[in-house]
């Protein structure tokens, strides 16, 4: 590979950082029609924003992750922020020259008010009570957000996969105050097939015994059962086959097969791991109300299907990626996005990364993939002066 | 960035502010050269990840995409001019895309180098490929798959039914005026669908 994608020098993290709260009175009216009365939103903030409040970026997560997008906690620091490989000083996003914020999503499970919550009107854990909330409801949450920190106008919003498509709602929504999307590992909306995985995964949880129709706090109880099989389902759709092939085979665990229903394979084994990890930590309401809004994101809707009259307000300049071998949001979904841009005479940029990962890949060193990010903030950093 | 005589003689054709697509836009250099010039907005599309990347560098709007499966993404009559600058030589589907950039612009640039040009046919004489300046290959090591002299292109466009609005035959970034398809090393030809 020639020397231009060479991975960037010995990179440095954020280092220790902390999550702060803030508490929003005024109540936000939701798509649905229902609202939120008051609210808490858990973020952090890496780097420095500089006196004329130009270089801010917004970094949205996507189904499981939170606000702790880099660095590490004092009190454990394994716990990485889940784009710290993107997200530091000299990184692709540099926090020496960039204010980022990452915040958890309303709904969220990580410190923002969401269904694990109490409800200030009963005292008790919203449960099934809490609203349903859609990727526009997020994205004025943060809107209001950025209000309190004084921040007019984003440098970049930036997302992998479903924070991508909030990227793409900040375009929209708010055309003045977004100046760069990055929109990676994207749809448009979902299809029939990814809703069908999230209506799956959705059915595991609801259909667990310890679900109690979502107010299983009140009975000391979890659907971890769903929650894992949840986790299992979407594991299979974040890689792709010849990932998995590469990274399991058919490796038996304990070397034979055991003519039995437990686990042999070591694919098998892995998939369970995953899920017992993530009942542990994840709230079931949570990845139900995620899903949902992932299944409801449709921005042409509005529009009669078209998505470019739906972007036509948009002013923002865009950069656009995609991995080869991502099946859950394809490339061919990203060039639908890139169509649209165009058909707009919007600045956009595509990069479609050959990269064996499937949508996971987002996540994942790839110098192309990095180079790329690198070199676009570059940009920004000049129109920004940052 | 200046050993390429063929960006003075597209940047002339272009009137100021135009809508420009520039196919195969490489590094970006052709681009932004139109864009610093004569106020050109406008797309590159390219497939090699290098070059990707240093036209993100360089400032412009870049596609990823292989030219070689048409232009659908872009609507028809989209752009002023669609630019295929050093490109066409080295495309597989060559009756394809012409279609295609004049279908997506109003017109279309195409320059490549001239098969014709007497060092060329000397080369040839001798008993070896030519490589020169404008074709600085070795046979096994070329992109270049589609090789053609001015008279071959111009039956060309006669065949495809493409209109030629005019020409500008360059040799070391001189215009050739006489015996073009002899003394010219690089063709510029400003087409259009009839």
């Amino acid at each position: 590979m020639n020397e231009i994608f060479a991975p960037v020098r010995e990179l440095k993290s954020v280092g220790r950082v902390a999550p702060q709260t803030m508490h929003f009175e005024q109540p936000l009216g939701l798509r649905s029609g229902a609202a939120i009365d008051s609210y808490n939103l858990t973020f952090e903030t890496y780097g420095r924003l500089n006196a004329a409040k130009s270089n801010a970026v917004l970094v949205c997560h996507a189904l499981n992750a939170s606000h702790h997008v880099a660095g590490y906690y004092a009190d454990d620091p394994k716990d990485i922020g889940w784009w710290d490989n993107m997200i530091g000083p000299g990184k692709p996003l540099d926090t020496e020259r960039f204010f980022v914020i990452g915040v958890n999503n309303l709904g969220g499970c990580f410190g923002t008010t969401g269904p694990s919550s109490n409800d200030p009107k009963t005292g008790k854990p919203y449960g099934a009570s809490f609203p349903v909330v859609t990727v526009e409801d997020w994205v004025a949450a943060q809107a209001r957000l950025a209000d309190r920190l004084g921040i007019q106008r984003f440098a970049a919003v930036m997302g992998g996969s479903l924070g991508a498509m909030q990227a793409l709602q900040w375009a929209i929504s708010f055309p003045q105050r977004i100046a760069n999307a990055i929109v990676v590992a994207a749809a448009p909306k979902l299809s029939a097939q990814n809703i069908a995985f999230n209506e799956v995964a959705r059915r595991a949880i609801t259909t667990d015994p310890d679900f109690h129709g979502g107010n299983y706090y009140e009975h000391n109880a979890i659907p971890k059962r769903g929650l894992r099989l949840a986790r299992m389902i979407g594991h299979i759709t974040y890689l792709s086959d010849d990932a998995m092939m590469e990274k399991f085979g058919r490796t038996l665990r304990s070397g034979n097969i055991g003519y039995h229903f437990e686990v042999d394979f070591e694919v098998e084994s892995y998939l369970r791991h995953q899920g017992d990890k993530f009942a542990e930590y994840f709230d079931a309401n949570t990845y139900l109300l995620i899903t949902r809004a992932l299944d409801y994101f449709d921005p042409a809707a509005d529009c009669s299907g078209n998505l470019a009259e739906a972007l036509a307000k948009a002013s923002a300049q865009f950069l656009v990626v995609s991995f080869t071998s991502d099946w859950r949001f394809a490339p061919n979904r990203s060039r639908e996005i890139v169509k649209a841009l165009l058909d707009n005479n919007l600045n956009v940029s595509y990069a479609e990364i050959d990269a064996p990962h499937g949508h996971d890949a987002f996540l994942l060193d790839d110098a192309r993939y990095m180079g790329m990010v690198a070199a676009y903030y570059n940009r920004i950093a000049t129109e920004v002066a940052a | 960035m200046m050993d390429r005589p063929d960006f003075d003689a597209i940047a002339n054709w272009i009137h100021p502010g135009s809508r420009v697509l520039d196919l195969g836009c490489g590094n970006g250099d052709l681009l932004k050269y139109l864009t610093d010039k004569r106020a050109a907005k406008g797309y590159g599309v390219e497939i090699n990840d290098e070059n990707l990347l240093a036209s993100v560098r360089s400032g412009i709007n870049v596609i990823q995409m292989d030219l070689e499966s048409g232009l659908s993404v872009f609507e028809s009559r989209s752009f002023d001019y669609v630019v295929l600058s050093q490109t066409l030589q080295a495309v597989q589907h060559t009756e394809l895309i012409v279609r295609e950039m004049l279908r997506v612009g109003n017109e279309g640039i195409v320059t490549f180098p001239n098969f014709g040009y007497w060092r060329h046919r000397l080369d040839i004489m001798r008993g070896r490929m030519p490589v020169s300046e404008d074709l600085p290959y070795q046979w096994y090591d070329t992109p270049n798959i589609h090789l053609c002299t001015l008279k071959d292109f111009e039956a060309f466009c006669v065949r495809l039914g493409v209109r030629i609005l005019e020409r500008m035959v360059l040799t070391r970034g001189r215009a050739i005026q006489s015996r073009a398809n002899l003394f010219g090393a690089m063709a510029v030809y400003r087409l259009q669908a009839s």
